[in-house]
């Protein structure tokens, strides 16, 4: 997995509470190849799983992507898969993460309900 | 009202011909940026008001209320974090320094989860560098390396790069090479005269093959590095030595993988080898419009540019240990200083588990997944737009903001002016206490 910028993300990552950036973010792309084989139709969620956490995000095919490679844009939907550690130069590995992908019926969490566990702490 | 050459507050191009039309201290329309900035200036939901969390929820209250709540949450902790930084301006990231030094906290801003691999990569081997202006002018080969432009900073490539028309470059486009080395299929790869796609985590490999041809000993290169045919890596090699004036612009596909700042390390001796052939430069595509501003600020201030610890009553810097994320992760902070980024989307969700654990306080003009977990919110005005500053362009041009109109909230300057002055406050108090 690897997790960068896009235009929408850029577009709506000052307004991360909106439904423009759940649309942006809370997505994933994946190779043409990779899409038929897993069994994924359009529209359909995925369930993707690292060593480190998992997330459902929402499926599209994309030409460009070689396969084995699935791309998600930056914020917490590709953050909820990546490591804390971060090789003793305080960056975590963003890019290149290992991950696990596998077709679900589950919805996509919407942003608040990605952050309520954290919110009870709180409360 | 028209506000001619304002500067862009959304990405590191810090583009200075924005027209912006202000009617009755509303902006109405933003000409010549790209989506972002347009998106950025034209504005958003705001956060009304300053809160505080009672009793488990955040509630109203007054700036000076959550000014002296914030300075109780500072004081008292052992060692807080004090991050953010990159989306305010110099002004403001000075007494967030001070502010940092008296409560004995650490300092680090989003360089950190950026380009930071890429500062301590400059600190092993230096840079040789040149302003966006001498690469508009003057360059003839643009390697984009683990960035992508078109989307990440829109205008760059018709501004500066790419397809920029300068003095000595009349023809734009037309009269440069393009390479184009990334992972993936992008929009800025299909600018490209090359695209070479290289596999994921092997751009160490690949830089050290290009370095190997470079220095006559293609003999040792294998037919095959990182996915690229040695031919391929042969003519990316000869037309770096071919250039008159070669840029070499990388992005975060470098820092963010394995490798990270041994990446840029390898990649800045590249850049120098190449030097003894040709006239090369090399340029990291820096993110917020003032991440640079906050390694200026850190180093002028403190000696060092990032993840800088005050606990031992003076600066001291070593990342992978005093970097936010190592600190968070670890759990050797125990309260937060938000500015001006939102940690809670881009850190990695464990380490953002253990920021919610802590009390943090936020300054943000807007709502995000940070204020969910805030304890104190402290809504600014928005620094570039709202409030006039210094900010750092990617090539480390330092340029002034304006204010184009009016704003109900303080600025970040005055928010922390206000927090500081609280803290000092009450040192006072316990030193009085102390005394007596």
């Amino acid at each position: 997995m690897i997790s960068g910028r896009t235009l929408g993300q850029g577009v709506a990552c000052e307004s991360k509470m909106s439904r423009e950036f759940f649309k942006a973010t809370s997505l994933c792309s994946i190779s043409e190849k990779d899409y038929k084989s897993l069994g994924i139709t359009q529209g359909k969620n995925v369930l993707i799983t690292s060593l480190f956490g998992q997330a459902v995000l929402s499926a599209h095919s994309n030409p460009g992507l070689p396969p084995g490679i699935t791309f998600i844009p930056m914020g917490p939907w590709a953050n909820a898969l990546v490591g804390p550690d971060t090789g003793g130069c305080g960056t975590p590995q963003f890019k290149g993460v290992e991950v696990n992908i596998e077709a679900t019926d589950d919805p996509v969490l919407e942003i608040r309900e990605l952050f309520r566990d954290m919110e009870m702490v709180k409360a | 009202m028209n506000h001619e050459d304002v500067l862009c507050s959304f990405c590191g191009c810090l583009c200075d011909d924005i027209v912006v039309e202000v009617e009755q201290d509303q902006i109405k329309r933003v000409r010549h940026a790209c989506r972002l900035g347009a998106s950025k200036i034209m504005g958003h939901e705001r956060i009304r008001g300053p809160m505080i969390r009672r009793n488990g929820v955040l509630t109203e209250a007054t700036y000076q209320e959550a000014y002296d709540r914030a300075a109780e949450i500072l004081q008292s902790a052992r060692h807080p974090l004090l991050y953010g930084w990159a989306s305010t301006v110099c002004e403001a990231q000075k007494i967030g320094i001070l502010l940092t030094e008296e409560v004995g906290g650490v300092i680090d801003s989003t360089a950190t989860v950026c380009h930071g691999p890429s500062i301590i990569g400059i600190e092993e081997k230096g840079l040789s560098g040149a302003t966006l202006g001498q690469i508009k002018n003057r360059a003839d080969l643009i390697v984009f390396w683990g960035c992508n432009p078109a989307e990440a900073h829109p205008r760059h490539t018709l501004r500066y790069s790419s397809n920029a028309c300068g003095r000595f470059t009349p023809e734009g486009r037309a009269g440069r090479k393009v390479i184009v080395v990334d992972v993936r299929e992008t929009k800025t790869s299909k600018n490209a005269d090359k695209f070479v796609r290289i596999n994921p985590g092997e751009d160490y490999q690949v830089i050290s093959a290009l370095r190997m041809l470079l220095a006559w000993k293609g003999d040792l290169v294998p037919d095959e590095v990182g996915g690229i045919s040695k031919k391929d890596l042969s003519e990316v090699i000869d037309t770096m030595k071919e250039a008159a004036f070669g840029v070499f612009f990388f992005g975060l596909g470098m820092t963010h993988s394995r490798g990270r700042y041994k990446n840029i390390d390898n990649a800045l001796s590249l850049v120098n080898e190449l030097n003894a052939h040709t006239k090369f430069i090399v340029m990291p595509m820096r993110g917020h419009y003032n991440v640079a501003g906050i390694g200026q600020c850190a180093a002028w201030e403190t000696g060092f540019p990032m993840s800088i610890d005050f606990a031992r009553g003076s600066a001291y810097f070593n990342p992978g240990e005093t970097s936010a994320c190592d600190v968070l992760s670890r759990r050797e902070v125990d309260a937060a200083l938000i500015a001006a980024a939102d940690p809670a989307s881009n850190f990695p969700r464990q380490i953002v588990e253990s920021l919610a654990r802590m009390p943090v306080v936020q300054i943000d003009p807007y709502e995000n997944p940070t204020t969910l977990i805030a304890d104190v919110v402290i809504p600014s005005a928005i620094a570039g737009i709202e409030a006039e500053g210094t900010a750092y362009r990617m090539d480390g041009l330092a340029l002034r903001m304006k204010k184009l109109i009016k704003s109900p909230f303080p600025s970040d300057e005055e928010i922390l002016k206000g927090i500081l002055d609280s803290v000092r406050l009450l040192r006072g108090c316990k030193e009085k206490s102390r005394e007596a």
